[in-house]
């Protein structure tokens, strides 16, 4: 007899959870305005109150998406980079010919940041965009939360870019694949995943490098806390989180881990006020973690006991995001199921 | 039936028909629906819903091993085509005419998120019959794609002689016997003779045997008699690039085997472009199967040896200056001693 899942986890949230589905597989997740959104695979942003599809990209697949108070933001492999607004509204500001978008970020400012192959283009608040080409494809960008300045992670390190200023970026070096990229809430420090199931980190400052390695895979999802204190990642069977409280970052520290289960942590989101990660996996289920004492709440049970992962039965949870306040997790799944946890 | 999508590599020195034969794929009535990988400065004119441009950035895996190179865009290019599930049921890669294809091959090994979602089907080279002998002297890139190969199509054989044809048949089959090879004009193979070809399934390496012998694909579109020339095939000894095969008119100890493949791929890897090998391990009632590129081996036991079959065993390498007499003497060291 394998245990109920409600004898390992308090399912005190899931009666909390409206369940839908989005009819294409999730890219991402988020608030626009208050209020849910999907940006799908299909081409399609969804506007969840009230039911409202946006064809951003009619023609193509959404391949990356970010999406904010103000605006949803995706790139296609239509090449097309699209501003979506609450009114559903959509606006092109970027066309790559063709070439598919492989990285896309956004600053509070407005600004935006997208690269296709070695092309990587900033357009500030007002619209000015300013090109650069990397040494090679770039696969994640990052504004620095002081200055206008864009980070990018391709072959061998990464580029630190001032769209405005003529000169050659500053470059970290790492050898290797760099895949995504995030900056720390206080700027302090990059990091980046790598082809090599690791985590690469600068101390952006006087370039120390720090190396966080001993995942079984690929880390494609990271986010900090609110404090800018932890960062929680995907690539192993918990959400392994990485200290950042000193100077120092997580060099010489074990990192925590949390939400440990049978299958891989394929997206994280940290609470945005409170020590709590919203953790999906590859499996299908979600778990929300209390990052001091390692308490699990079952959001979303996935594949139960006897069900295979198979490439024709993954459903990998895609996107989780919080709004504003904390009190709403939205989620998706690369099967279009999703769903909004409402926390009392 | 494997879930994953099936990849079909498609090789060949440039003008030799490789967009030719893309579009007799995409062309025919065969009820798939392919996503194309062409490399970016790849002709255009080609005829299909789904295509995508690759910038062919090979890159070193970070894992001390210096061969081991993967194709970083496919990667990414794989990735985001999953976006598209459901739209297409396989993918076919168009290498750029001087590409090595150890790395595309690598990246199906290599890359967990890969692996998952595709399996490498074939690696399947084009060539000119009136040209490849001359690439063959002077591009390392041309010897390398035939090297490789799991299906090579001799093209244009309707612009040279019955002897000609021999002749550079030969020259392939000096470097590589182990491929299947249609000889062609303007490509013109039956579907399942590239695709489906589960050439990288260990389930599928059933013999290991040099494939001399051919059915003839030529004659489909045009009546000119060629008669039975696959006889008298010359036999040519290639300088750089040979294929060895070893047998074992037995067992093979496996505690002897695997420390010495491991070492000899370790070793010899970049130099080794294809090895393959079918054994009988002493006490095993099943066949031990493995296949390599360079350093990555892929190995498992499979089916039961049938009580028709005489448990032999047989390796196969395919590279670039091997040692011949090291890899035979190793070989047969791993020879199980007969029980006393």
């Amino acid at each position: 007899m394998q245990p109920e899942f409600d004898d390992v986890y308090d399912t005190s949230l899931v009666g909390s959870v409206s369940q839908f589905n989005a009819g294409a597989q999730v890219v991402a997740a988020g608030f626009l305005a208050n209020k849910p959104v999907l940006a799908l695979a299909d081409g399609n942003i969804l506007l969840i109150e009230p039911n409202q599809r946006v064809a951003a990209h009619p023609d193509g697949a959404i391949l990356l998406a970010h999406i904010d108070d103000q605006r949803v933001v995706t790139g296609g492999d239509d090449g097309r980079v699209v501003v979506t607004r609450p009114d559903a509204s959509t606006l092109e500001i970027g066309d790559e010919k063709g070439c598919w978008i492989d990285a896309l970020t956004v600053r509070n400012d407005g600004a935006i940041a997208w690269s296709a192959g070695k092309h990587v283009r900033a357009r500030d608040s007002k619209g000015a965009v300013k090109s650069h080409e990397a040494p090679t494809s770039v696969r994640g960008l990052g504004f620095l939360p002081k200055g206008y300045r864009l980070a990018m992670s391709h072959y061998n390190g990464v580029s630190l870019w001032f769209p405005n200023t003529i000169g050659a970026p500053d470059v970290l070096k790492w050898q290797g694949s760099h895949l995504d990229l995030t900056i720390s809430p206080d700027g302090l420090f990059c990091v980046t995943s790598m082809q090599e199931n690791a985590l690469h980190g600068w101390r952006i400052s006087d370039k120390k490098d720090m190396r966080m390695t001993g995942y079984p895979g690929k880390t494609r999802s990271f986010s900090f806390s609110h404090d800018g204190q932890w960062l929680a990642t995907s690539g192993a069977d918990a959400c392994v989180v990485w200290p950042f409280q000193t100077k120092d970052g997580p060099m010489g520290k074990p990192p925590r881990e949390c939400g440990v289960r049978p299958h891989k942590v394929s997206q994280v989101a940290f609470h945005p006020e409170a020590p709590v990660i919203a953790i999906g996996y590859e499996d299908g289920w979600i778990l929300l973690c209390r990052l001091a004492d390692g308490a699990e709440l079952l959001v979303r049970a996935g594949l139960g006991e006897g069900q295979e992962l198979s490439p024709r039965n993954r459903p990998s949870v895609s996107a989780l995001a919080w709004d504003k306040g904390g009190h709403k997790l939205l989620f998706g799944l690369e099967t279009g199921e999703a769903g909004i946890l409402t926390l009392g | 039936m494997s879930e994953k999508i099936p990849v079909t590599v498609l090789t060949g020195y440039l003008g030799a028909g490789k967009t030719t034969l893309l579009n007799r794929i995409l062309s025919e009535d065969h009820g798939h629906k392919f996503a194309v990988i062409v490399n970016e400065f790849g002709e255009i004119g080609i005829d299909n819903d789904l295509i995508v441009g690759a910038d062919e950035e090979v890159f070193e895996m970070n894992n001390g091993c210096i061969c081991c190179t993967v194709r970083g865009d496919l990667i990414r290019i794989i990735e985001g085509l999953m976006r598209r599930k459901g739209k297409f049921d396989a993918i076919i890669v168009e290498t750029t005419g001087l590409a090595d294809p150890a790395p595309v091959a690598q990246t199906f090994f290599v890359d967990q998120d890969v692996q998952d979602q595709a399996r490498l089907d074939a690696v399947v080279t084009v060539a000119d019959a009136k040209w490849l002998a001359d690439r063959l002297r002077d591009a390392p890139e041309a010897k390398n794609q035939i090297a490789f190969a799991d299906v090579i199509i001799l093209n244009k054989m309707d612009l040279v002689t019955p002897e000609e044809l021999r002749e550079v048949e030969a020259r392939i089959r000096a470097i590589n016997p182990y491929a299947k090879l249609h000889k062609t004009s303007r490509c013109a193979v039956p579907l399942d003779a590239v695709l489906g070809r589960n050439a990288f399934d260990l389930d599928r390496i059933l013999e290991i045997e040099p494939a001399f012998l051919e059915v003839d694909d030529h004659g489909h579109d045009h009546g000119h008699d060629h008669a039975h020339h696959d006889h008298g095939l010359k036999h040519y000894h290639d300088e750089e690039m040979q294929s060895f095969s070893f047998l074992i008119d037995g067992e093979v100890d496996p505690a002897r085997f695997m420390p010495w493949i491991n070492l000899i791929v370790q070793r010899e890897g970049p130099s080794i472009l294809r090895s393959k090998g079918i054994l009988a391990f002493k006490g095993e009632d099943k066949r031990f199967v493995f296949q390599g590129v360079h350093m990555i081996l892929d190995g498992d036991l499979q089916r039961e040896w049938r009580s028709d079959e005489k448990r032999v065993s047989k390796i196969v390498f395919i590279g670039r200056n091997l040692k011949e007499d090291d890899l035979r003497s190793g070989f047969m060291a791993c020879a199980a001693q007969p029980a006393s």
